[in-house]
């Protein structure tokens, strides 16, 4: 395991306390904490570099440049993009997703066709497809998920027998932790013609993510949920499918000459970038990647896993807890619910701990109706996060068991 | 850490009062005739209600709910529903106001013997993010005598 307490101290906000306790901060699936590294690269930018990016002759915008588009390549390396200018700068997950409906979506459905998403898929990887099939009267189709909370892979395979254009699904689930089988999914649709879309928002943080060996055509992932900064987050794409993409946004940047009537674009990926990009952001990644490469993503991984592995036990230990998600290799996201309390009650009493969860339909309302629970509880685990953080967690879910009297059935 | 005793504030937040209310919801489920109704839902945490009202000659003659959610929320509804009954619009409203102003803080309005039971959701002011639970009966009350 991570020696997690001596990482905590890179993290400032995590010196803080909360209700005069520490700060036990588990809702890393929303959003996580920044270090220190990260929070004086933003600021040495401003300090040193800021200029307006891909515009200025003079040295400093120059300089400002080069510090986004070496953030660019540093986040291509991250994921072994397949070139730096098929990483695409979005304000995260769900704009890189939303880019894909709006663009290569609008381009290539036609009425009939139809779509293919999954009952764990976040809503930011659901609703625009909804919207784009509605759109041009394409179908969308929900892939179901197992008992267990894995894709149902018979049901997955139905799903292509329609010939779908596009199918989307998560990496890991948000709600709940499934690592799901990417490559196989990719060859499976693949094998259809059909174009991947992969939501890597709970993946790329937390795992060794290599796009090419996972083939997938399109990878959405977001920066704040990996040490850097909330607005950044990136589409990583086939560069032959996006330079074929019309693009998404109008205005500056994103040309290449401009006439009265009509414009031609700039080549990839400053096609799809109009306007002044979050630098800051960008800037702010490049530093979180540094940060996560020299722990390492492998032993990131296996230190959330056995967090998680841990909680589940002594999660599971209380009577009327009720784990959902797979048993076994699952990345580092434990929802439950206990009894009749209310995973809101629950986050509640828990904060006056000091121990922060997320309570609520986690942005996955299908998924929630398939579990039959109108809301679950989750911890999700960082790389700060420790033993005594799930420790917190189990005495303090026993006080609310106290608390509202609960008596196993 | 000490797990052994709740913190007051949490304690006076979730009262036995509370808990009954939560566990044997007053008035729950399906109203027959009537005359008003409204959903309403928090999708923030999924809190979700169904208000029903039977409403002849500007009196709530009846009134039930269907929902599901917080305990918070739960409770509230459950407590109004028993206050409403019998009561003209206009009153209904002032007490909607009161509950309001209880869950700013008001103390004069914690008080206050009209508001009955609900009294016991006076904790409640002191978990902003948990007052959106104990008004989401009383927002679903006023849109539907509103419309």
């Amino acid at each position: 395991m991570l020696e997690a307490a001596r990482l905590r101290a890179d993290f400032p906000l995590l010196q803080r306390q909360e209700n005069g306790r520490r700060l036990v901060y588990l809702d890393n699936a929303a959003t996580t904490q920044k270090p220190e590294a990260v929070l004086a690269a933003i600021a040495d930018y401003y300090r040193t570099t800021n200029a307006n990016v891909h515009r200025g002759a003079y040295g400093l915008a120059i300089r400002a440049t080069e510090a986004y588009e070496a953030a660019r390549a540093k986040l291509a390396g991250f994921v072994n993009a397949w070139a730096p200018e098929g990483v695409v700068f979005t304000r995260g997950t769900t704009e890189a997703i939303n880019l894909v409906a709006g663009s290569y979506g609008r381009a290539n459905l036609r009425r009939g066709d139809s779509v293919v998403v999954t009952a764990m898929d976040h809503h930011s990887n659901l609703v625009p497809w909804q919207i784009l099939c509605q759109e041009k009267g394409a179908t969308l189709r929900m892939v179901e998920i197992t008992e267990d909370g894995r894709i149902d892979l018979s049901d997955f395979g139905a799903a292509l027998e329609r010939r779908p254009k596009l199918v989307a699904f998560p990496y890991v689930s948000n709600a709940l932790g499934t690592v799901n089988p990417v490559a196989q999914l990719v060859k499976l649709a693949h094998a259809v013609e059909a174009v991947v879309v992969v939501d890597g928002a709970q993946s790329t943080p937390h795992l060794k993510v290599d796009v090419q060996a996972l083939d997938c055509d399109f990878y959405a992932l977001s920066g704040h949920k990996m040490l850097a900064p909330m607005g950044s987050g990136a589409l990583v794409a086939k560069p032959e499918l996006l330079d074929a993409m019309p693009p998404y946004h109008g205005g500056g940047e994103m040309i290449s000459r401009v006439f009265d009537d009509h414009s031609t674009y700039n080549k990839i990926p400053h096609k799809f970038e109009a306007g002044t990009p979050n630098v800051e952001a960008a800037v702010g990644l490049a530093a979180a990647i540094d940060y996560l490469e020299t722990i390492g993503l492998e032993r990131i991984a296996a230190h959330e896993q056995a967090l998680a592995q841990a909680a589940i036990d002594q999660l599971t230990q209380i009577d009327g807890v009720t784990v959902y998600g797979p048993r076994g290799h699952r990345a580092g996201v434990v929802s439950f619910t206990y009894g009749d309390i209310h995973p809101h009650d629950i986050a509640t009493i828990l904060d006056q701990d000091g121990v922060c969860i997320r309570a609520g339909h986690h942005c996955t309302q299908p998924l929630m109706r398939r579990l039959n629970v109108p809301a679950t509880a989750r911890a999700s685990f960082y790389l700060y996060n420790d033993l005594d953080d799930v420790a917190a967690l189990a005495g303090s879910l026993v006080k609310a068991g106290a608390l509202f009297g609960y008596v196993p059935a | 850490m000490d797990t052994s005793l709740p913190e007051p504030r949490l304690s006076a937040l979730y009262q036995e009062l509370i808990l009954d209310h939560y566990r044997r919801p007053r008035n729950k489920g399906a109203l027959e005739g009537a005359t008003h109704s409204v959903s309403l839902n928090n999708p923030l945490c999924g809190d979700e209600i169904d208000l029903q009202l039977r409403v002849d000659g500007a009196v709530i003659k009846d009134v039930r709910f269907v929902g599901r959610g917080c305990s918070i929320s739960q409770a509230s509804a459950s407590m109004m529903t028993q206050l409403l009954k019998d009561r003209p619009v206009p009153q209904a409203l002032a007490l909607a106001e009161r509950m309001s102003a209880m869950m700013q803080g008001d103390e004069a309005a914690a008080k206050d013997k009209t508001l009955g039971d609900l009294r016991a959701l006076a904790g409640v002011s002191k978990f902003p993010v948990r007052i959106k639970c104990a008004l989401l009966p009383w927002n679903a009350l006023t849109d539907a005598v509103k419309t």
